[in-house]
């Protein structure tokens, strides 16, 4: 059952999950957005400008993310606004496994006036912080 | 050369229109690890009350990107883009794009910042239907780092 306003308080935690991101999905986030920046994607270019590998694509990591809170609406159309800091990159080592994002997500505000709360969450990779001041904006019925 | 301050303030002419498809709503959802049905299947999002498949809130940078390469791309900008790093990114829906939207993406610099031989230009996208009904608008800070 996705949340209602009414039901849910400042302070609730959304369900953490952890989204593995492989070479693989490097690969098919470059065919589907466009974004054929090789240091996304070959190894030699990315360790030549000083990135210790590969990195995914800062909007790969942004949209992961917001994955937990649309599962969490049960409606993607639900997020009005989502905004993000990239502070790190998430490296993508190429074995089997790739690279781990880690996100949790807590309701940080509620606006009554609009029926929406705003969600702050959290992405760490390898322990570091990946992304910055991300911020959700939720409609909820 | 760097980044030029004089573009702040800047409207670029709007990308041809990009014309939402199904297919490419799900292979985009499809890349980053999706399969909500609000993505998939027109009866599933239509329960939701969506008029069809919806794209997930972050699928707006493909129609802001495209728009954004008007500015990147004007020589007088000054933007190495070798040299860009994505610092930080902002949606905000009016409503979820749909399949079979026909978005105009009309790209602005709002601002230009140099400090330290590092430009920061914050790009903002509006988008719209065809129609003129506003969509999203998409903001973006492009850090251009500077030359050593």
């Amino acid at each position: 059952m996705p949340p209602a306003f009414d039901g849910v308080q400042v302070g609730d935690e959304l369900p953490a999950a952890s989204y593995p991101i492989t070479r693989l999905d490097l690969v098919r986030y470059a065919g589907a957005s466009g974004d054929f920046n090789v240091i996304h994607w070959n190894q030699r270019i990315a360790t030549s400008v000083g990135l210790p590998d590969v990195i995914a694509h800062g909007m790969l990591t942004m949209a992961t993310a917001a994955r937990l809170v649309t599962d969490w609406a049960g409606d993607p159309a639900a997020v009005v606004e989502y905004g993000v800091r990239f502070t790190k990159p998430v490296v993508v080592p190429d074995d089997d496994s790739g690279a781990l994002l880690e996100v949790a997500g807590v309701v940080a505000a509620k606006d009554e006036q609009a029926r929406t709360v705003r969600v702050d969450l959290t992405a760490t990779s390898r322990g570091d912080k990946v992304l910055g001041r991300a911020q959700a904006v939720v409609r909820l019925p | 050369m760097g980044v030029n301050p004089g573009i702040a303030g800047r409207a670029y002419p709007p990308a041809r229109v990009y014309e939402v498809g199904r297919e490419k709503i799900a292979e985009f959802a499809a890349a980053i690890g999706s399969s909500d049905p609000a993505h998939l299947d027109p009866e599933a999002a239509r329960s939701l009350g969506h008029a069809d498949v919806i794209a997930p809130p972050t699928f707006a940078i493909i129609v802001a990107q495209r728009a954004e390469a008007a500015i990147v791309q004007d020589p007088e900008a000054g933007i190495d883009y070798s040299r860009v790093v994505h610092g930080e990114q902002r949606f905000t829906h009016r409503r979820p794009i749909v399949a079979g939207d026909r978005l105009v993406a009309t790209p602005h610099v709002d601002t230009v910042r140099v400090a330290g031989g590092h430009g920061m230009v914050t790009t903002r996208v509006e988008i719209a239907t065809q129609a003129g009904e506003p969509v999203a608008t998409a903001v973006s800070t492009l850090v251009v780092r500077g030359g050593e």
